[in-house]
């Protein structure tokens, strides 16, 4: 199975582009010197030789920024991407094994969050905190809103797994819920799940990104998000200064492309029929 | 009584969620924004009572704002109740909630604090028209096309998907806020081929004429692109990916054995893989939504959007919530919207209505 992975080609792409941008994040600190603190020139400087993404508003070196803000995103894509993918799984298996009425009641519960629009609960929750919008808080808030895709595609594979022989055999030989869901129906979704986990971890690095756009982005890091909010009310635009906005446009689409193309590449891999 | 009208049952069914999920979004607009320590109207009863150092005076400028936000209990004539000592009592958590919920449904959303006295309606109702002219016709338009496309991708194969697939794959991960940042700058600020931010003329005051809506329509161009892009990406992506599973069923192969005009085949299969796309468009009607509202704040579209940029940059609680509600109850009736027409669609429900009782 990862054989055939390894063969496709655009599975080869996205995975390499993420890996360059993990490694970037990773280890560009012990190579350069990363400082998002001082002024190093005058406001929207252009690239240079010496600052190769030349300066923001403030005079501070792009390039630092634009790494420290790298981090801070993948930070949040990781650690919402997990909360999302933990949540959304704990209800789409529970559900699709038990059937019934507990079924019932998470479906509906899941179709409801799922059509109120994330962003404006985002926007509710990030709004009421003033102070303590730290990283991590909203990279939880993310990922407490958007665990119902998991939820919904996890809910539809558990619910077909439900009826198998091995399952049912191990219901006979008296394993509780906990130990047929873990020993017997998560082990068939691993695969599954790790697509979903790559898929809500683009989500949470987009929906961190969209509200640092609105100005409700994490007091305590430079992200992304919060550097094109920064280049958007300080003018860069009408002011030229492209490389103040145009490099963390590419980064995060850079991040979220890779992550899309892994997935897709995954899923024909995994599912033979779309293979042709 | 109503198994004989399945498509009736259907509707009744969907608008009885739809109602339960309107409850919840009106709780979880009331209590999130009360879950932080925040506390905006301290901060205006302070701004007010800042240019007076009368206590006296102070108390019945806090008591009208209190009044006024419906913090302390009135009585059936809009008198403030007072307690023994001559305070006035304090409303609970619950009855805020209750009462909020009554407002709500009356359309009242209470009164802005950055623009005091101006009432939450009116500033919604000045933005409303915008977004919904913006968002409605661009998320039809991109979904029809894209889905369009994404078939004709999947049924021709070649050098079209070659070009076609790559490309929607790209538009539909580029966030939604840098397709609009890009346009702005490529098409507004350095070729100055469109205006780059607002809604129409700053010169003109809106009006229903000839050279107003000419206006309009000129600075619609960017905005529009921008959402339609993104929304037929990812439309082409999930049709195409769709008419693929469809062209390997049995029918197909049978079809095509049978000689079968293509045009014929590749309309039953348009139809087959446009069921899960419409139930799909409910779904993600969300977050296009919400993609749609950044793009609006980039261009400073008069909008909803900008109305809750404004009001986060000014800590305007009031009106936050209210555009969010109101977000979510369009969004809300637009999905059911969608799933009454995919009840007289689906055959699976159209089929039970002349079958009896089943």
């Amino acid at each position: 199975m990862f054989r055939g992975l390894l063969k496709n080609p655009a599975f080869i792409l996205g995975a390499s582009l993420f890996l360059i941008t993990l490694l970037i994040a990773l280890f560009a600190p012990l190579f350069m010197n990363v400082d998002t603190q001082t002024r190093v020139g005058l406001a929207y400087t252009p690239p240079s030789s010496e600052h190769w993404l030349g300066t923001d508003h403030m005079g501070i070196d792009m390039v630092s920024m634009l790494i420290a803000g790298l981090r801070s995103s993948l930070h949040v894509g990781f650690l919402a991407g997990t909360v999302a993918t933990i949540v959304g799984t704990l209800i789409g298996v529970y559900g699709g094994y038990k059937g019934g009425l507990i079924d019932d009641v998470l479906t509906v519960a899941t179709n409801l969050f799922l059509v109120i629009p994330s962003l404006i609960v985002l926007i509710l929750l990030s709004s009421s905190m003033d102070q303590g919008r730290s990283l991590s808080l909203i990279a939880l808030i993310i990922g407490c809103t958007t665990w119902t895709w998991s939820a919904r595609a996890v809910r539809a594979q558990s619910a077909s797994l439900r009826a198998r022989d091995h399952v049912s055999l191990a219901r006979i030989n008296g394993y509780g819920t906990f130990g047929i869901v873990m020993l017997h129906i998560l082990p068939y979704l691993l695969s599954y799940i790790f697509m979903v986990f790559i898929l809500q971890t683009a989500t949470g690095i987009l929906s961190e990104a969209s509200i640092s756009m609105l100005g409700l982005g994490p007091y305590d890091s430079v992200s992304l998000g919060k550097i094109l909010n920064e280049a958007i009310r300080n003018e860069a635009l009408t002011d030229g200064a492209w490389w103040a906005f145009v490099p963390a446009m590419v980064l995060v689409t850079v991040i979220a492309f890779a992550l899309y193309v892994i997935n897709t590449a995954m899923e024909g891999v995994f599912n033979p029929r779309l293979r042709k | 009584m109503l198994a004989n009208y399945p498509t009736l049952r259907h509707i009744l069914g969907r608008a009885g969620w739809y109602f339960v999920t309107f409850l919840v979004a009106v709780t979880i607009n009331f209590f999130l924004p009360r879950l932080g320590d925040a506390n905006p109207i301290d901060t205006i009863i302070a701004r007010a009572s800042a240019g007076s150092s009368d206590a006296v005076a102070q108390k019945k400028i806090a008591e009208s704002y209190l009044k006024e936000f419906r913090l302390i209990q009135l009585d059936d004539q809009g008198e403030i109740i007072r307690d023994a000592k001559g305070d006035p009592i304090k409303t609970g958590l619950a009855e805020q909630f209750v009462s909020y919920l009554v407002m709500s449904l009356k359309g009242d959303l209470g009164t802005s604090i950055l623009q005091y006295p101006k009432k939450v309606s009116e500033i919604i109702k000045d933005a409303l028209p915008w977004t919904l002219t913006l968002q409605l016709p661009t998320i039809i338009f991109g979904w029809l096309v894209g889905n369009l496309l994404g078939a004709l991708a999947a049924y021709k194969r070649g050098v079209f998907d070659r070009v076609l697939y790559p490309l929607a794959l790209l538009a539909s991960a580029v966030p939604a806020f840098c397709v609009g940042i890009l346009l702005v700058y490529v098409f507004g600020i350095r070729l100055e081929w469109f205006p780059a931010v607002g809604g129409y003329d700053d010169s003109m005051v809106p009006n229903l004429s000839w050279e107003f809506i000419s206006s309009a329509s000129y600075y619609y161009v960017l905005p529009f692109l921008s959402i339609f892009l993104i929304v037929l990406g990812g439309q082409a992506i999930g049709m195409r990916s769709m008419c693929i599973y469809e062209l390997g069923t049995d029918y197909v192969k049978y079809a095509k054995l049978l000689g079968i005009r293509e045009s014929k085949i590749l309309f039953y299969m348009f139809r087959n893989a446009m069921l899960p796309q419409l139930t799909g468009l409910a779904l993600a009607l969300g977050a296009m939504v919400g993609g749609a509202l950044i793009t609006e704040m980039i261009f400073s579209y008069p909008g909803l959007g900008m109305a809750v940029l404004t009001a986060i940059q000014g800590n305007d609680y009031s009106v936050i919530t209210g555009c969010t509600l109101l977000v979510t109850v369009t969004v809300l009736i637009a999905n059911f919207s969608v799933d009454i027409l995919v009840g007289l669609l689906d055959p699976r429900i159209r089929a039970a209505q002349g079958g009896g009782s089943k």
